[in-house]
């Protein structure tokens, strides 16, 4: 089973690799490249001597940005008290206690003394460090750590350390989705290997690369996308394999009405114009992307070998660029419609096992559009940063049918300091993680379409009069 | 049908979960010629779900009609038979985040328990990752594989019947994450780390008191786990309901009536006929859960 148990190869950090840099409870992602300026945290490094090392390694940042694999952590006890006091009864706030001046600790910080020896530096010239408790002196230094350590570490990404990073640094990017909400999202979807899932998001990607990690690259994931490009930032801070996209998807969400109509066209060039233009075979798109490739080239070609002046040749250089340009686009227009053709594919059978939706669009027509590409019995989750717009979702639900087992819900995150004898909640929460509304799929009642107002609730009472009368 | 795989109609063999209500669910095992009885009347296995789709509407003898819906870990996890106490889908939600969980890991857990955990984890895990749980309780690991095999995932799992605390897990130096559900979660602590792969990997327990998680906490930091913090969720339901507020009557207000009687000024939505609002708002239910346990996380570092 430990099959790959000696080989550290993929545990190893890459020049190209996407990684998270760490420190304390501060993340941020980048892609290791040589000889660049990296900025985190105040200071500046390059990841150079990052390469080669395994995950997870905590460096130390020397001068020029240089980073030296940490010591053992040595020196960490080497603080731990010998003498405490019991008390602060004794204990003046006179300003004076700290011997050393502002201007002492950045000459020391120039002489390029690690961040370990600054904190002895402070704890030696604190006159009342000694009659501090035991408590309060591993809270003095805990503090001083924040501010001089200067140890940076290296994680190889994660869904939990990207949700954290992006709720700790942008929560604005990702619509304040907090990264409980984002479990409860990816569960209660039962997002899994194999599944054909939906994702409509405007969370930087962050969902979906999350719905990718628990896919492993087995399934399909369809990124219904607002406007013109869909957004993709945060799954590239995923650093997935390369064949994790070929399992992605996109389709913009302005081509679901001509989807479900039947009208779409996904032969047409220019997707403004398509809905004007009739429906043709998908197959036969393939034909005449085909002639186009070719034709433009051999013209070049014949043109290139008449040609004879400089200022014939520049100009036709001009006309050969222009060419290529067009040319170009036209391979990615075809690439594009491709694309939207394959999509489209997947969505037509309306059989899609799972959708999500996280953004700042209202949800309920979302929801309700996109409700229809799923099979009967699966689940759906819709976040929404406010409550409001999710009681209007489930009561169009209700009143449209085709689902049950709503549920508007959020969940409140509580952390600990565990200490001995100084264990409490946190003092700091966060406020709100946001709020999601889940339920499932079934069959369309087609006998009496939107008879039933408040289609379940009152059905078992009905029934449980006709039981007693039976 | 499978606990790790969607498939669309009702077979023979079967688990599907019988939809009565919200708060109401039920595993059935689809056999030809077998009955079900609900508060609704009788459903009858070979007519009304065999060969029907999942999510379809199943009327039962008595008129009364119930969904059949697809199992899901979710849906086992609300109408499972407890064995022992059980996590719920909250709780199991973070877990599976904070483990790092996806296709392809290796996951050790103890106690089983009802197995409402595992059926999450090996969901998330297949289909190339494998879970090694430990239940002490000889009738329990039965019970469990019973089921794993019914649903069609016993291929992901090894159930091994031993002490976790002083048998470990089983295994060495194979697991990307575990998981500890058990009374003295520190007493297993030094089996969590030999159980999981050398390159490091997550760990997690789960315990209702603050004295277990003291004792955890100082346990993971003395075997060297890094990136140790305790925390908990809590689910809050808002029941979505339409309220009516009365609106007092403040008798005739003559400074209105003096006003000229507008045009089309005057809304007659304000009609003085208006006696109450009527809006859509939430309510809590009158009771939550209001502690299910702390979850204490930390990280194997490389050894």
């Amino acid at each position: 089973m430990a099959d790959n148990g000696d080989d550290d190869s993929e545990y190893r950090i890459k020049d190209g690799d996407h990684v998270v840099l760490k420190r304390g409870d501060i993340f941020k992602a980048v892609q290791i490249q040589l000889k660049k300026k990296v900025i985190f945290e105040k200071q500046w490094f390059f990841l150079d001597n990052a390469v080669g090392h395994l995950y997870s390694t905590t460096f130390e940042i020397v001068s020029g940005g240089i980073l030296q694999l940490q010591k053992l952590k040595d020196a960490e006890s080497s603080a731990d008290a010998k003498e405490a006091g019991t008390d602060n009864r004794n204990i003046v706030d006179d300003g004076k206690s700290q011997k050393l001046t502002r201007d002492d600790i950045e000459a020391l910080k120039e002489q390029g003394l690690k961040g370990q020896e600054i904190i002895q530096q402070l704890i030696d010239n604190s006159s009342t460090f000694k009659d501090k408790t035991e408590y309060a002196q591993h809270k003095y230094i805990k503090k001083k750590k924040k501010k001089y350590e200067n140890t940076v570490t290296i994680l190889k990404p994660s869904c939990r350390i990207l949700a954290m990073m992006y709720h700790g640094r942008e929560p604005s990017k990702i619509c304040h989705l907090r990264y409980d909400s984002l479990a409860q999202m990816l569960t209660l979807a039962n997002i899994h290997a194999g599944s054909k899932v939906l994702v409509f998001e405007t969370c930087a990607g962050l969902l979906l690369g999350a719905c990718m990690e628990r896919m492993g690259g087995y399934g399909s994931v369809i990124q219904m996308y607002p406007g013109g490009e869909p957004v993709r930032a945060g799954v590239e801070s995923f650093g997935f394999p390369a064949h994790f996209h070929d399992m992605l998807h996109g389709f913009p969400i302005c081509h679901v009405n001509a989807l479900l109509a039947g009208t779409l066209d996904t032969t047409s060039k220019d997707p403004s114009a398509d809905s004007k233009q009739p429906i043709m075979a998908a197959e036969k798109q393939n034909q005449p992307g085909a002639e186009e490739q070719g034709s433009p080239e051999t013209q070049s070609m014949e043109t290139s070998s008449g040609a004879d002046s400089s200022h014939d040749q520049e100009k036709e250089q001009k006309e050969k660029r222009k060419e290529a340009k067009t040319q170009e686009k036209k391979v990615k227009l075809e690439e594009k419609r491709k694309k939207l053709a394959a999509a489209a594919a997947l969505l037509e059978p309306r059989n899609a096992d799972g959708l999500v939706i996280a953004s700042r669009f209202h949800p309920c027509p979302v929801l309700m559009g996109l409700l229809k590409f799923l099979s009967p019995s699966r689940p759906f989750v819709v976040y929404s940063q406010y409550k409001e717009p999710l009681i209007e979702c489930y009561t169009k639900l209700k009143e449209h049918g085709g689902a049950v087992s709503l549920r508007l819900t959020d969940t409140w995150l509580r952390r600990y300091q565990v200490l001995p004898n100084r264990t409490h909640p946190l003092l700091l929460m966060s406020g709100g993680g946001g709020y999601l509304l889940s339920g499932t799929t079934v069959a369309m009642d087609h006998a009496k379409p939107a008879v039933c107002l408040r289609a379940e609730e009152p059905a078992p009472k009905r029934l449980k009069l006709t039981d007693t009368e039976g | 049908m499978s606990f790790v795989e969607y498939s669309d109609f009702i077979q023979d063999g079967d688990v599907a979960i019988v939809y009565l209500s919200h708060d109401s669910m039920m595993p059935v095992k689809v056999q030809q010629g077998a009955q079900t009885q609900t508060r609704y009347g009788v459903i009858r296995h070979s007519s009304d779900l065999i060969g029907k789709r999942y999510g379809s509407k199943v009327t039962c003898s008595k008129g009364g009609w119930v969904h059949v819906l697809h199992p899901t870990p979710e849906l086992w996890t609300v109408s499972l038979p407890h064995r022992t106490q059980i996590l719920y889908t909250t709780d199991i939600a973070t877990i599976t985040m904070m483990l790092e969980l996806k296709p392809g890991s290796v996951v050790c857990e103890s106690g089983t328990g009802s197995g409402s955990l595992s059926h999450a984890i090996l969901r998330t895990i297949a289909p190339t990752g494998h879970l090694h749980t430990v239940e002490f309780h000889q009738q329990r690991a039965e019970k469990v594989v019973e089921e794993f095999r019914e649903h069609r995932v016993d291929h992901l799992v090894t159930v091994r019947n031993q002490d976790v605390c002083k048998d470990g897990f089983g295994v060495a130096g194979v697991a990307d994450a575990v998981f500890l559900d058990i009374p003295c979660p520190w007493e297993a602590v030094r089996h969590a780390k030999a159980a999981m792969k050398k390159q490091g990997g997550r760990v997690c327990s789960f315990s209702p008191c603050i004295e277990q998680v003291q004792r955890t906490c100082e346990a993971l930091a003395d075997e060297g786990f890094e990136e140790i913090s305790t925390l908990e969720v809590l689910l809050r339901v808002h029941d979505v309901r339409t309220v009516s507020l009365p609106l007092p009557d403040f008798g005739p207000d003559p400074s209105a009536k003096t006003q000229p009687d507008g045009l089309e000024k005057t809304p007659s939505t304000s009609a003085p006929n208006q006696t109450a609002v009527t809006l859509k708002t939430t309510t809590p239910p009158r009771e939550i859960p209001g502690h299910t346990g702390y979850l204490t996380f930390a990280t194997k570092p490389r050894t």
